[in-house]
């Protein structure tokens, strides 16, 4: 690993003007930037440790009634916090069910949305792959079982690591974004970067820029959600599949839905065609498996995950089911 | 010089006498009507709390002054060859001591990504490692072949342009050392055939009532052991070298590291004071104890060489693949009447991929054919595995057995009994079929309607009795009655240490807090090694003769104090007293206070077992419970029941926790473990404890397990071994629980969600 400073700044001001230094970055929990700079991915000359910034750390209701989570607050604060039960229960669930408790303990929400893809080629340095400026994409011909069932045509077959963000995707929230000169909102479907868009980008944030805050809308009357990480292992585990859902339901009839799939592409994905198939629909386990095959119908397998594509399929049926308080695993419809 | 003993012996509570001469200066073998306070007990770890609180001291813990890290350079490229390595800019690199080839002469070939180039030491681990990217090294880049059936291929590139001998380790099984012929990337076939040949043994199978056919494949696992390989090395001076090392043999060490630098053996000191396991990787001074001790040499200073994670899995060793053609043929009643099985496998650049024991040991069967080949890959070297072979060969055998068994409409378990005449191995049928509640399974498979499917299935361990000969255990007993133990064997975790504090203070009627054991040093008197689960079997008869040694001189010093003749004395709770007359007694430490000149020492060497060396089955059967998501592919696997057997136990409580490890391992491996190498370039995709998916907390099954005692009166103690055995039967057992749920066979480990949803489609 190499040398780098260590700045302390103990406020929002003081982070931006010390990240201004040539080659600074953002520490949060660290636990994303040590792994790649263990691995030699990134050498930061500077790292700019923002978890002693109080401002980061507040929660707030926003004038019309959200929610905003300070980009610090730690992935456990947020599975244990309890605002978000009820209609914005996706977060916390994805929360809770993000990498280990140590992990949780230390990892915040800002690190988590920005945080780095899992491929073992961009993660390793003898591979000089498109993601990281080179000229090829070595998932594509080579081990591919995790990586895009999705949005796999650009050059790069990534997919997104964030559980947090396939969450929040599906709560339609907004992170705030904090300048020394301005502040903006960007909902958080905007803030990652697909490669088709640019390639060797993660989300958006250049530098100076700090995330501040998650705002998550206020809750509609009916609105429910649901998260669910599918894992190959019981202990922690990287999803095979997961999925993330939102929509108001009345009288079972679901309306405005969203279904979020996360491990499935660059991004979090989202399946305009499973949409279609519940909105304005009564959820019943019927139906749910319909959206799903829905969803899956656009799947374009790479060499080694086609199997992985009947995992989602039945993720995908279960999350929607668990969320329009059906049990999925009861026989008949 | 011998006595006549009639000691107990058989199965559990069926004991017959038994009449056996054994050398007048040993003591009588304990058997089955002993009555022993520590023998057979549970005895809590000795270091149980200096590990968890981290006072425990292992290779990766050691600090000396001065000392130097050392970091190696590896080849990037699965094969290439090695033209130049300059060193200049590494050796301007901030702290770096020195820098060394790994060989002497230019060029030289690597063949694997991972393989060892160069090595370099610094005064941080950091520096060392900075330094070692930047030694420059030109290569000129071969072809390569990582994937098994590629490498089997006519044309493909070739691993080896030498023949390749086998390097047996002590891990290894004994006796195998041989040398095939070797044809492209295959070394082999190794045959052994019973009274068939290769043309004979088809038509023996197609002419059986039922026949079971499959193709079997097993991945690659790496041992993965908490503590990495390594060492810390420290000349004393010119001629004298002492090395802590994470081994599982200190002698196996001392004598690799004496013979590389022409040194004595007397000046090469090994320590393994506490060791973080190993399974089978670990013996001898291997790539980094080498380098180590010569960058140690020309720095003058204590060079530091721990593997990281990522070596471990690229060069540390690992189960090899298998890929298993197997025909059986059995008869009406399910009497196995031929079986055949052919088997290729990669240990990498490595030999010993075998799969053959389990088919030739496990059930008696009058005509077999077995070939076992080696298929050599541009990748990380096999090294012994906890039972080399048999997780493999018994994932593949025993489907095989219950194929047959549903095809004959048979309990699983019932074919199984068809198949053997052991005493042992029936009895744990017995015992494990009752705690499981066998008897209440659904005989019919995928028998539940929802998409979570229950099954359960069983699977047989098998393994051998392997001991060695000649270790000296040494006891001192000192003025203030203290009793120290001292051979130089290793506690890899298994718990020898306690266990040779307990056979001490058994036999001298001490508690074992009296007892100071001294192991983990070659200074100490040659140990067996850790492999083949010999330790116990191999070490326990000779310590609990030099414990007889020492009672014998006790009794000498306490006689006179008594005024009767030594024979006549006994000890029990730490006292001496007269047998037979418990009413005057003297403590232990008086009559030690009385020995002639402070101290005295006993030494005990390990004999031949009474009977020789005689072939012995360690036997063992598990039973599994699984649930099988039906939708997702995830299996589950909820309960395990075991029943093993090794000997007579030693410390159930240890004993338990090999069984309990075994178990977890072999869940492991049945679901999750796998060493990916990228196809395209050679490269481990998953070299961390990540991706590279390893049985968590959550992932482990409720486990029962038995152990029956057997009582053979082999020797003084009748130990056998476990480690091994345990993980024997797992991965098979899981698979044929899988079948029962679904009634999907899964010829592939590891068995992932991916594998089951093609199964069922
Ligand atoms: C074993 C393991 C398992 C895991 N499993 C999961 C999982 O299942 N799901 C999942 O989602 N994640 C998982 N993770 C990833 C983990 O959750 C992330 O690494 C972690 O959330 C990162 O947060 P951090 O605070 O440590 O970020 P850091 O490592 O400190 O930072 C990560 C990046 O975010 C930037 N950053 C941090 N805060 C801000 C801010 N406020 N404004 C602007 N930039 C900022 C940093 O500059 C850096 O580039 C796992 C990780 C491990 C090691």
């Amino acid at each position: 690993m190499n040398k780098f400073e260590y700045a302390m700044p103990q406020d929002i001001p003081q982070a931006l003007s010390s990240v201004q230094h040539s080659g600074a970055v953002f520490k949060a929990g660290g636990v994303d930037l040590l792994d790649l700079m263990k691995e030699g991915i990134i050498a930061p000359s500077r790292l700019v440790h923002i978890n002693n910034i109080e401002a980061l750390k507040v929660i707030s209701r926003t004038k019309d009634g959200g929610l905003a989570l300070g980009a610090n607050l730690t992935i456990a604060e947020i599975a244990e916090l309890r605002e978000l039960s009820g209609a914005h229960q996706a977060l916390p669930q994805a929360a809770g069910s993000t990498a280990t408790p140590q992990i949780r303990n230390l990892a915040t929400l800002g690190g988590n949305l920005c945080q780095e893809t899992r491929c073992w080629y961009f993660r390793d340095q003898n591979f000089s792959c498109s993601h990281k400026g080179g000229s090829q994409c070595f998932a594509l011909q080579g081990e591919n079982y995790y990586h895009a069932l999705f949005d796999n045509k650009s050059g790069c077959v990534r997919v997104n690591a964030s559980s947090i963000s396939i969450a929040l995707v599906a709560l339609g929230a907004k992170l705030r974004i904090t300048s020394a000169e301005s502040s903006r909102d960007v909902s958080v479907a905007e803030f990652l970067v697909a490669p088709s868009q640019d390639i060797e980008k993660t989300h958006i944030l250049e530098r100076g820029e700090i995330i501040e805050a998650i705002i998550l809308p206020a809750s509609k009357p009916h609105q429910r959600s649901f998260y669910y990480k599918q894992k190959e292992k019981q202990s922690f585990d990287w999803p095979v599949a997961e999925v993330a859902v939102s929509w108001v339901q009345k009288g079972g009839v679901c309306e405005n839905p969203t279904v979020i799939l996360g491990a499935a592409a660059p991004t979090p994905w989202r399946s305009k065609k499973a949409e279609a198939v519940l909105a304005g629909q009564k959820i019943t386990k019927k139906l749910a498996e319909k959206a799903a095959q829905a969803a899956m119908s656009e799947a374009t397998p790479l060499s080694q995950n086609a199997n992985r594509a009947k995992v989602f399929e039945a993720v995908i049926a279960r999350v929607i089911s668990w969320a329009g308080g059906v049990d999925p695993l009861q026989e008949g419809k | 010089m011998t006595k006549d003993v009639r000691i107990q012996v058989g199965v559990a509570d069926n004991l017959q006498e038994m009449a056996l001469k054994v050398p007048k200066n040993d003591p009588r073998p304990w058997d089955g009507n002993d009555q022993l306070k520590y023998i057979g007990g549970r005895t809590t770890r000795l270091d149980g709390v200096a590990k968890v609180t981290g006072a425990a001291k292992y290779t990766f813990d050691m600090r000396l002054p001065g000392m130097l890290y050392g970091k190696f350079a590896r080849s990037p490229y699965p094969a290439a060859v090695v033209k130049s390595i300059d060193y200049s800019k590494a050796l301007k690199a901030p702290g770096v001591k020195a820098v060394l080839p790994m060989q002497e002469k230019l060029p030289f070939s690597v063949r694997f990504v991972g393989q060892e180039v160069a090595g370099v030491a610094a005064k941080t681990l950091n520096q060392a490692e900075e330094a070692a990217k930047l030694i420059e090294i030109e290569y000129e880049v071969k072809n390569f072949t990582v994937k098994l059936d590629d490498a089997m291929k006519e044309n493909a590139p070739l691993v080896w342009d030498v023949q390749v001998k086998e390097e047996a380790s002590a891990g290894d099984i004994p006796g195998q050392e041989n040398t095939l012929p070797q044809v492209g990337n295959i070394r082999g076939p190794n045959v052994s055939a019973r009274n068939a040949t290769k043309e004979e043994i088809d038509s023996l199978v197609n002419a059986s009532y039922v026949t079971s056919e499959g193709v079997y494949r097993t991945q690659v696992q790496t041992h993965s052991a908490m503590e990495t390989h390594g060492v810390v090395a420290k000349w004393d001076d010119d001629k004298h070298l002492t090395v802590w090392a994470s081994t599982q043999s200190t002698f196996r060490t001392r004598k690799d590291f004496a013979e590389r630098f022409e040194l004595p053996e007397a000046n090469v000191r090994v320590i393994t004071e506490h060791m973080g396991g190993g399974f089978g990787a670990k013996f001898g001074a291997d790539t980094f104890g080498v380098m180590a001790a010569k960058l140690s040499k020309v720095t003058q200073a204590p060079v530091f060489f721990m593997l990281d994670r990522k070596e471990e899995h690229w060069a540390g060793g690992n189960r090899p693949s298998s890929l298993q053609n197997v025909r059986l043929g059995a008869n009406k009643e399910g009497k196995l009447e031929a079986i055949k099985m052919l088997c290729h496998g990669s240990a990498g650049i490595g030999t010993g991929s075998g799969t053959g024991n389990p088919f030739k040991n496990l059930y008696p069967c009058e005509k077999l054919y077995v070939e076992e080949s080696d298929v050599f890959t541009n990748a990380g070297m096999g090294r012994a595995f906890r039972a080399p072979g048999h997780p493999q060969g018994i994932f593949a055998l025993e489907q095989g057995m219950d194929d047959l068994a549903y095809q004959l409409g048979l309990d699983p378990l019932e074919i199984r009994r068809r198949n053997t005449s052991h005493e042992v191995r029936l009895k744990e049928y017995e015992i494990g079929a009752k705690k499981f509640g066998w008897s209440q399974r659904n005989p019919k498979v995928a028998a539940d309607s929802g998409p979570i499917k229950r099954g359960v299935g069983m699977a047989n361990s098998v393994w051998y009795y392997f001991y060695g000969t000649g270790f000296p255990a040494t006891i001192q007993v000192n003025s203030d009655g203290s009793v120290e133990i001292m051979n130089g064997v290793q506690d890899i975790g298994t718990g020898i240490r306690t266990v040779l504090a307990m056979i001490v203070a058994e036999e001298l009627g001490l508690d074992i807090s009296e007892v100071k054991v001294k192991i983990g040093d070659s200074d100490l008197g040659a140990g067996p090694a850790s492999g083949g689960s010999q330790t116990t079997g191999g070490i326990t008869p000779a310590v609990r003769k030099a414990a007889y040694l020492a009672k014998q001189k006790m009794r000498e010093v306490a006689a006179p104090l008594f005024g009767v003749s030594p024979e006549q004395i006994g000890f029990e709770n730490g006292r001496a007293h007269v047998l037979g007359d418990p009413s005057t007694s003297l403590g232990w430490q008086q009559v030690a206070s009385r020995i002639p000149g402070g101290q005295f020492k006993v030494v005990a060497e390990r004999k031949k077992d009474y009977f020789g060396n005689q072939f012995q089955i360690i036997c063992g059967v598990q039973f599994a419970e699984v649930e099988v998501d039906t939708q997702t592919g995830v299996v589950k696997v909820k309960r395990v029941v075991a029943v093993h057997d090794c000997g007579r136990p030693m410390n159930r409580l240890t004993l338990e926790s090999q069984i309990n490890g075994g178990i977890i391992q072999g869940v492991s491996y049945a679901l999750f473990e796998n060493r990916l190498l990228d196809r395209n370039t050679g490269h481990m995709v998953n070299p961390n404890l990540e991706q590279y998916k390893i049985a968590g907390s959550m992932d482990i099954p409720e486990i029962d397990s038995t152990v029956i005692d057997v009582f053979k009166g082999h020797n003084s103690t009748s130990a056998m071994g476990i480690g091994e055995p345990a993980t024997v039967p797992t991965a098979g057992a899981i698979a044929n629980a899988i079948y029962h749920a679904t009634g999907a066979r899964i010829y592939d480990l590891p068995m992932t969600p991916d594998k089951i949803l093609a199964a069922l489609a």
